[in-house]
């Protein structure tokens, strides 16, 4: 039998319906895995052993009383910015100090009632800004995978949801949550080997998640297939009153649309994505992606998104500009840590200067920059109509298409340290994945090769406003058609 | 568009962010890199274009105009660096 940490979540179910063995069980195996990987890895920040093996007891007499969740006993892990009752919370920032939520996010409290297990909180890039996980308070993660040639240089898991995806690849969770403002979840999933979604705006409440844009952010799953992600984004969606972004619909059954087929389906793919520098392997992998869909009755059709190279440029102005107003809370009175200061005005400067790290800074300062008299029109608002024209380069590309099909990220993962010099080198990693959260659209990453290295990539499928269940489906033929199945080497 | 010591120093006063003056030369290069990347927003005609506000189609939902929480002084001051009585204690704000 394979090792119980092994196991996809749905294997995972379907052995707990089985009774082949209970959640106590598999919690304690994760808990074991956690205890002697997590040292060398730091995709932990938090770990909630004891609250994990309390949840499984209760989990096991659920089931032994015939009440069932669609999660039931399954453990996953949370990223640090989703606020867990009585559980340490902090977006791995220095400002947020101990900050021990007295609430509970929605979309974690939707896990909890469908019966899930808490293993712990998955470090991020602080307050989710970043590509590659470095400018976490807890110091970065390590990828599980390694170049072949050079097994001793440590490699990013991307960012910012890194602990979430490094969990997930070297198993020490079913599943983790994590999200997406500009491309943290799909990006650090292609980095690791593992799939990722990032649903439609609105789809999962924002209440309770620590905010960073809140006009891109969006909850979304990290997971081991395609179909474990369409399980866990079906219990983490829904509407929420609390979240007046959230969308009053029904949740689809996700899980049903991976294996629909990809027959009569129209799939774009834009010329745009192509960019300089962009190594051979990608390119012929994104070939091999079209291939696979023809192969099963899909048509590959071109496509032009013209805006895209004004994606990037366009983000760093409206995502900024929101962090700044989102993180003026952060000012040392009712939460976090308070420096000292002879004055107010000095108490929130000091508070803010020890706390926010130097990324943060950064875009607070372009933020309030942008933000500010004289400068609104120049910027923000130009860049708020950019926004509108890339969103109607899709709403251009959905009357000959139905899915567009484009690489996840423009190379696979790098080195600890490598790209920390430059921020727009850094920038660069969201180059095909901030289009979808500046036009709010659904999409998803799964790996579909490993490069000349030995270290994954991924392939993008964007789909239609609230159409998750065709990127699904396209992501199921995908997935069924590159028989990924490569893991890291276990070096730890 | 490019941004001088002042224009930082103004930036980081606004944004309660403590920079030492030795540190402003620096940060206005980063900006002004960041900002040279991003003028290339010039170049797109925006003429007559609508500001995207929102990324999905909807209304603003309206709720009553009611009380739905409240007597959570506790939880609320829970993480306070400092608190009393349920009370939020800050530095002096008038001087």
């Amino acid at each position: 039998m394979t090792e119980l940490t092994e196991l996809t979540l749905s294997a995972a179910r379907d052995g707990l319906v089985a009774k082949a063995f209970s959640s106590v069980e598999l919690t304690a195996a994760f808990n074991d895995a956690i205890e002697a990987v997590n040292p060398i890895l730091n995709a932990y920040v938090t770990t909630t052993p004891q609250k994990a093996m309390e949840m499984a007891e209760a989990s096991d007499a659920r089931r032994r009383c015939g009440a069932v969740g669609p999660l039931e006993g399954l453990p996953l892990g949370i990223k640090d910015l989703y606020c867990t009752q009585g559980v340490r919370t902090t977006a791995c920032s220095r400002i947020l100090g101990e900050f021990t939520p007295t609430y509970e996010s929605t979309v974690t409290a939707n896990l909890w009632r469908d019966g899930a297990v808490l293993l712990g909180k998955l470090n991020m890039d602080e307050f989710a800004m970043g590509s590659s996980n470095e400018t976490s308070r807890f110091g970065p993660v390590i990828n599980p995978w390694k170049r072949q040639e050079s097994g001793n240089v440590a490699l990013t898991p991307g960012g910012s949801s890194g602990g979430s995806a490094a969990a997930v690849a070297a198993d020490l969770c079913l599943a983790a949550t994590a999200s997406d403002t500009g491309g943290s979840i799909r990006q650090p999933a292609a980095f690791t080997g593992t799939v990722g979604l990032k649903p439609t705006y609105g789809r999962a409440s924002r209440y309770g998640m620590i905010a960073f844009a809140s006009s891109m952010d969006q909850a979304g799953p990290i997971a081991k297939t395609v179909e474990d992600s369409a399980i866990l984004l079906g219990s983490m969606c829904g509407h929420d009153p609390r979240d007046s972004t959230s969308l009053s619909l029904e949740v689809p059954d996700f899980a049903a649309a991976v294996k629909r087929g990809v027959k009569g389906l129209k799939i774009g793919v834009p010329k745009e994505y192509r960019v300089d520098g962009m190594p051979d392997e990608i390119e012929k992998l994104w070939h091999q992606g079209m291939t696979w869909l023809q192969d099963l009755g899909a048509t590959i059709v071109d496509v032009s998104l013209p805006h895209t190279k004004y994606a990037l440029p366009c983000y760093y102005i409206v995502a900024p500009a929101e962090a700044s107003s989102n993180l003026a809370r952060y000012d040392g009175m009712r939460f976090g840590t308070r420096a000292a200061g002879d004055t107010l005005t000095e108490v929130y400067e000091q508070s803010r200067a020890q706390g926010f790290g130097n990324e943060v800074k950064r875009r607070i300062l372009i933020g309030t920059y942008v933000l500010s008299a004289g400068y609104y029109d120049a910027y923000y608002l130009r860049a708020q109509r950019v926004r509108t024209k890339i969103a109607d380069d899709f709403k251009q590309a959905w009357q000959v298409c139905d899915a567009l099909l484009t690489p996840t990220a423009p190379f696979a993962a790098f080195g600890i340290g490598e790209k920390s010099a430059d921020p727009i080198q850094m920038y660069l990693n969201d180059v095909f994945t901030v289009t979808a959260n500046l036009a709010g659209l659904p999409a998803i990453s799964l790996p579909a090769s490993l490069d000349a290295h030995g270290l994954p990539l991924g392939l993008q499928v964007i789909g239609r406003a609230l159409d998750e269940e065709t990127i699904l489906a396209v992501g199921g033929a995908l997935e069924a058609q590159a028989g990924f199945n490569a893991k890291p080497k276990k070096w730890w | 568009m490019s941004v001088d010591l002042q224009t930082v120093r103004r930036a980081a006063r606004l944004a309660r962010i403590y920079e030492p003056e030795s540190r402003l030369e620096s940060l206005a290069r980063e900006l002004n890199a960041i900002l040279g990347w991003i003028d290339l927003l010039e170049e797109v005609d925006v003429e007559g274009v609508e500001a995207m506000t929102s990324a999905v189609e909807l209304t603003l939902p309206l709720r009553d105009d009611v009380i739905s929480d409240g007597g959570q002084a506790k939880a609320i001051v829970a993480n306070a660096p400092q608190s009393a009585d349920g009370f939020f204690v800050v530095p002096k704000v008038v001087e």
